[in-house]
């Protein structure tokens, strides 16, 4: 039932309709930290045009360490992809910078929302559009879109970023990267240290941008559950690898999935046996 | 008890006696002022977007005032060498960025900050070779600069302003207020203070490291070039301008690394009290030249009860 070759085609993807284009494609990078650490050991992904695709995975699984080798973040902590390719919209982006990614329409959101804390939250929202050129008034209509969005980031747009809440900034992370007119939100871990309620607000807009506006989302998460109520694909990453993808309702069924995943299990607790030979089985796979 | 009223009452009293000569010095200090807040200024934008304390700002004080000069002794006219000068600010900073910070991102404050005395080092050298080491005059006139005074007569007494002294003011305090309005009302601005919170989200958004690296050199090279000019224009174009740039280093105590508010404040504020203490205190009681240590006691004393200076920027700390 699952796709067991991560870099299968794009068939066996359908995220909306079955046969959408596909918009980012990663073939099989390394990324090695340091020149010694190797932590992405061959990740293999596609997403198509106008989905929302989960990554998931627990911690130091290489969720992040993938966001970051798309939007070649990874410079700034001393880390490289070293193999592989990443093609979006077809062309060979490995090594573009951040700034020139973000001109094509790929903007990442970082883990832990990185607001601008001395600015105001308009101001942040604002250096959002920073590579944009098409002049003041469309950068008006965006604001004004952004807080459509959020209506609570209007109430605080004077406020320093700092002094606001964790569902603030995370909504002020958003918005900023909704302001550069991005065709592609690389979203990590948008669930972090937010309650329940909220974390779901931000999904639900995570959803309306991505009907309304039609922007793909690669997103990373821990918190599976929500991620695959939301996402049409999805990938599990552990240790550096896929080990299972499929689409979001076929893993949100699987029983290794609501095992180890979910935390639900219909046969009641597997041995540790079970658990160990299960990954193993998945490395092979993989 | 003849000490304690020369230092708690004489002086107040001398002050009320002849209120013009307190004038008088106050607008001698908030003319040093002004240009220390300049130049802390200079130092701010560098160390907000980049993270090194850029020790070779005095030296750029120099080297700027010295290459104008320079160039205008090859026949070229005094505006058109300000032009070049402009040219010259910008290519060093252009240089730096690619040869010193580029290679060096990411490794540790101490060796940028080396890295920088490396620069001051060379630009001593490199001057010299070129323009030789002996005090020039800074051209003054030849800019259009007046050289005449304004006498006013404030309470019955005498007031006198130096057209240049006023000039240096006015030019100093438009470049202030440009680049304040900079900082916070452009796209450019912008991008200097978000690089300055948090370079990894800076890159994150499609802010270009090297360009405000390169731009932020480059003000702080104008900033050169106009102190250069100001206090040349009194002391002469030689190497010991460097030494009055240093005094940007107690404002920087005083204002805090981080704050544009604090690097204007503090200026003046430094400025204005270095005078009024020589004045009142330092000639009378210590027989004078304390203007050359006050502010940096002043700025330690402060330190001791704010360590981050009187308006670092609070540390956002949420719980
Ligand atoms: N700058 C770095 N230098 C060395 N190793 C790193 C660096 N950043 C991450 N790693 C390592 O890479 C592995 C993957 O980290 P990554 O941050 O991609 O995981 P993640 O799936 O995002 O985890 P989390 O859910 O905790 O955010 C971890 O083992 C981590 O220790
Ligand atoms: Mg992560």
């Amino acid at each position: 039932m699952l796709d067991s070759d991560p870099t299968g085609n794009g068939a066996a993807h359908p995220a909306k309709g079955g046969d959408a284009e596909t918009i980012l494609e990663v073939t099989n990078i390394e990324v090695i930290y340091n020149h010694v650490i190797l932590v992405l050991k061959g990740v293999s992904l596609t997403v198509p045009k106008g989905a929302i695709v989960a990554l998931l995975g627990g911690n130091g699984a290489g969720k992040t360490t993938t966001l970051k080798a798309i939007s070649n973040l990874l410079h700034s902590d001393r880390g490289e992809v070293t193999k592989g390719a990443i093609r979006y919209l077809g062309a060979d982006v490995t090594e573009l910078d951040p700034a020139t990614l973000v001109q094509r329409g790929v903007i990442q959101v970082m883990e832990g929302r990185h607001c601008f804390e001395h600015l105001t939250v308009e101001d942040n929202l604002l250096t959002g559009a920073h590579t944009r050129s098409d002049g003041r008034g469309a950068i008006e209509a965006d604001l004004d879109m952004v807080y459509t969005y959020f209506p609570r980031l209007k109430e605080r747009r004077k406020s320093q970023a700092g002094y606001t809440s964790g569902g603030e900034q995370q909504m002020c992370a958003i918005g900023r990267a909704l302001m550069s007119r991005p065709q592609t939100i690389l979203l990590d871990e948008p669930s972090m240290g937010l309650a329940p309620q909220l974390v779901e607000q931000i999904f639900e807009i995570v959803k309306s941008v991505n009907e309304n506006e039609g922007v793909t989302f690669l997103l990373a998460e821990q918190n599976t559950n929500v991620a695959l109520r939301y996402a049409h694909y999805g990938y599990i990453l552990e240790s550096g690898r896929v080990v299972m993808d499929g689409p979001a309702a076929a893993l949100r069924e699987n029983p290794d999935v609501k095992e180890f995943y979910l935390g639900l299990s219909e046969e009641g607790r597997k041995s540790y046996r079970d658990v160990r030979s299960y990954r193993r089985r998945k490395r092979w796979l993989s | 008890m003849e000490l304690l009223r020369n230092i708690f009452v004489t002086p107040f009293v001398d002050m009320v006696a002849a209120p013009d000569f307190l004038m008088q010095v106050v607008w001698e200090g908030l003319v040093s002022g002004v240009l220390y807040a300049l130049i802390a200024l200079g130092f701010v934008l560098i160390f907000r977007s980049s993270r090194i304390f850029n020790f070779a700002q005095g030296i750029m004080v120099v080297f700027a005032a010295l290459t104008l000069v320079g160039l205008h002794e090859m026949g070229i006219p005094a505006w058109i060498a300000v032009a070049g000068t402009l040219g010259v600010m910008f290519a060093l900073a252009w240089t730096v960025e690619r040869v010193v910070l580029r290679p060096l991102v990411g490794q540790p404050d101490i060796i940028l900050f080396m890295a920088t005395i490396g620069i001051t080092l060379f630009l001593i050298g490199f001057g010299e070779t070129i323009f030789g080491g002996e005090n020039k005059q800074m051209i003054t006139a030849e800019l259009g600069i007046p050289t005449g005074d304004f006498v006013l007569e404030p309470f019955g007494g005498l007031l006198i302003l130096q057209h240049i002294d006023v000039t240096a003011v006015v030019v100093a305090g438009l470049l202030v207020v440009g680049l304040v309005a900079f900082l916070n009302y452009t796209r450019m601005g912008r991008a200097v203070r978000a690089l300055g919170d948090d370079h990894q989200a800076a890159l994150s958004v499609g802010i270009s490291l090297q360009t405000i690296w390169v731009l932020v050199w480059f003000i702080a090279g104008v900033i050169a070039l106009v102190t250069g000019i100001a206090w040349g224009s009194r002391a002469g174009v030689s190497f010991a301008l460097e030494i009055i740039a240093y005094k940007a280093l107690p404002v920087l105590m005083l204002g805090g690394l981080e704050s544009i508010t604090g690097a204007i404040v503090g200026g003046l504020l430094i400025g204005v009290l270095e005078k009024l203490f020589e004045i009142y205190w330092g000639a009378p009681l210590l027989g004078g030249n304390t203007e050359s240590w006050f502010a940096f006691v002043l700025a330690l004393t402060v330190l001791l009860f704010r360590p981050q200076g009187l308006f670092g920027e609070k540390i956002i700390e949420r719980v």
